[in-house]
């Protein structure tokens, strides 16, 4: 039974490592430049700011429309502690920092909200996110809408490598585990996973908090790696990017997001010669793809290594095969 | 004598000018199987969603008996009531229809088996370990319900009677002292009610619990039952053995009106 474990761990490890390399050596053979270095680096932070936001939507089922918020706080966290701590230690801290401010607000908006059946969060977070932008615009310590600049940069493309494959385990885990299937079985039916003793805005809570601290991890990395913060980054139209993600992603299925984000962020690239003409090709693709896909590319399907290298012979690793 | 495990007095609920439920006060003994039938809309499932916390009396109060003593559970939600032991099936089956059989089980088994969040995100040896202490119990239970060869397939994909059969035995998971069973031979053919009617005695004797029927089938009603309460327009008309209710006048004329 551990072998499994142990096998399957390590497939996973090889493949991460495998990008990692294959990354690597492009750079060397300056198959990527410095364009598509930057590019690396925000396909990971949309990355891990839409795995966190399908936790919250496709796993627990709740509708938040106000990640840029949760982003803008770690993203002001990161620039003004690192620019007074202008150390690795300090962006660390400001990292941390953020992610627990986030997440306390999280709480704040979430245990009110999510006692209640239905979608009361899409608004709540849609006016929370608001909230935090205009305050940035107006407090004195933010700079208001000028944002703050010359942010020290600790952020490179293994850094953010390093903490996407760090999200993904983070949830992935999570998801696969006691609460992670108590969070789904609130999804799918709230009234019968009461009745069996489950705490439901306790889970959805969990979900959400979760959710909203990677969404500041995100924009403290974005805040080092632009080096510059402004509270328009992070208007109601960030939240959509985010959630164009998950939603052409499959909304539920971890893998999708993880394949649309960098699908996302290279077809960006690739409109990119195609002048003003670029956002209208990126909404044709949406609409198609909603047209023919509307679960998403993926729908809730989830890539399994398990089932795709062990499958053959690796029936005895479950004792109560199948009779079908 | 046997205790009392489930009390209510007096119990009533108005939604705006229809009160649902009328001033109902019944037992249940512990072990007992105690059937609840009625006409259409007598307010047999409203009175189990009063009991199972789904709605909030307008007056009186439900005790049932824990730790020793009777307790009043009037104002603690339907998770907390599961916690104390008491678990539920539904007229309208509410199964976890997106995951497999084996982890609708598990699912019901959250809230009895404590388990750390980090441990499972660091994947530790002791995750491992409870997750596969769980899972044996989980399969042990639906092997004394014949349903192991089934354990992998999606709730969804299961046919009518065995998805009945799976929110039973997902109820038993939580390992509670009163059962609630909503209506379970609605919609199920002669054959199946009879395998039924077997897996509710052998759940009463096997798992020793208080079992509370609704039902309409009346062959299958007066089979298990050692008692009845009957219920019209909210009250309770008659209570008693099945013979009893079966000669009862005032039950008789409820049920096929007054003789012309």
């Amino acid at each position: 039974m551990d072998k499994t474990h142990i096998k399957y761990t390590l497939s996973w490890a090889t493949l991460a490592l495998m990008i990692f390399i294959l990354i690597f050596v492009m750079t060397i053979f300056n198959i990527i430049g410095p364009y598509g270095m930057t590019t690396i680096v925000l396909i990971g932070i949309n990355l891990i700011a839409a795995v966190g936001l399908n936790l919250v939507i496709g796993m627990s089922g709740q509708f938040s429309l106000g990640h840029a918020g949760f982003m803008a706080i770690g993203a002001y966290a990161t620039a003004l502690i690192a620019t007074a701590i202008p150390t690795v230690f300090g962006f660390v801290i400001s990292l941390l920092i953020g992610a627990t401010l986030s997440g306390i607000v999280a709480l704040i908006v979430g245990i009110p909200t999510l006692r209640l059946r239905g979608d009361y969060l899409a608004i709540a977070t849609l006016g929370v996110a608001e909230i935090i932008r205009i305050l940035i615009m107006n407090l004195k310590i933010t700079r208001g809408p000028a944002g703050i600049f010359a942010i020290p940069s600790f952020v490179n493309w293994q850094v953010v490598f390093g903490l996407s494959v760090l999200t993904i385990i983070v949830v992935v885990n999570l998801v696969r585990s006691t609460t992670g299937r108590a969070i789904i079985a609130v999804r799918d039916n709230e009234i019968a996973a009461e009745s069996l003793g489950i705490n439901t805005t306790k889970y959805k809570v969990i979900a959400f908090v979760i959710g909203a601290m990677l969404a500041a991890l995100a924009g403290g990395l974005r805040a080092s790696f632009i080096q510059s913060v402004s509270p328009q980054d992070y208007s109601f139209m960030q939240s959509i990017t985010i959630l164009i993600i998950v939603v052409l992603g499959g909304i539920g299925s971890i893998s999708g997001t993880v394949i649309t984000a960098v699908a996302l962020g290279i077809l960006d690239v690739v409109l990119q010669s195609f002048g003003s003409l670029r956002m209208v090709i990126y909404a044709l693709i949406l609409i198609i793809v909603m047209l023919f896909r509307p679960q998403g590319l993926l729908g809730t399907f989830e890539f399994s290594l398990k089932t795709m290298l062990f499958s053959s012979g690796g029936d005895n690793d479950k004792d109560h095969s199948k009779n079908a | 004598m046997t205790r009392t495990i489930l009390k209510t007095r007096d119990l009533s609920v108005r939604f705006g000018g229809v009160t649902a439920v009328d001033q109902v006060s019944i037992e249940a003994r512990e072990n007992e199987l105690v059937g609840l039938i009625g006409p259409n809309g007598a307010g047999k499932t409203t009175l189990f969603n009063l009991l199972t916390g789904v709605y909030k009396p307008t007056n009186g109060e439900v005790s049932i008996f824990s730790n020793d003593k009777l307790i009043n559970i009037n104002q603690l939600s339907p998770y907390k009531r599961s916690q104390l032991g008491i678990a539920r099936t539904f007229q309208n089956i509410r199964l976890f229809k997106s995951r497999t059989v084996l982890e609708n089980v598990l699912i019901a088994m959250t809230a009895k088996n404590k388990s750390y969040s980090l441990q499972a995100i660091l994947r530790t040896p002791s995750f491992y370990k409870n997750e596969e202490k769980r899972q044996q119990q989980a399969m042990a239970l639906l092997d004394i319900f014949g349903m192991t060869n089934v354990a992998d397939e999606l709730a969804d994909n299961l046919s009518y009677g065995q998805q009945r059969r799976l929110e039973i035995v997902r109820a038993l998971a939580t390992k509670p002292a009163i059962l609630f069973l909503d209506e379970p031979a609605a919609g199920m053919n002669p054959q199946e009610t009879k395998e039924l009617t077997d897996l509710i005695k052998q759940i009463q004797v096997q798992f020793k619990m208080t079992i509370i029927l609704i039902e309409h089938d009346m062959n299958l009603v007066m089979a298990v039952s050692e008692r009845l309460y009957v219920l019209e327009y909210g009250k309770v008309l008659a209570t008693g053995t099945p013979i009893e209710i079966q000669n009862n006048p005032a039950v008789i004329k409820a049920y096929l009106g007054e003789e012309g």
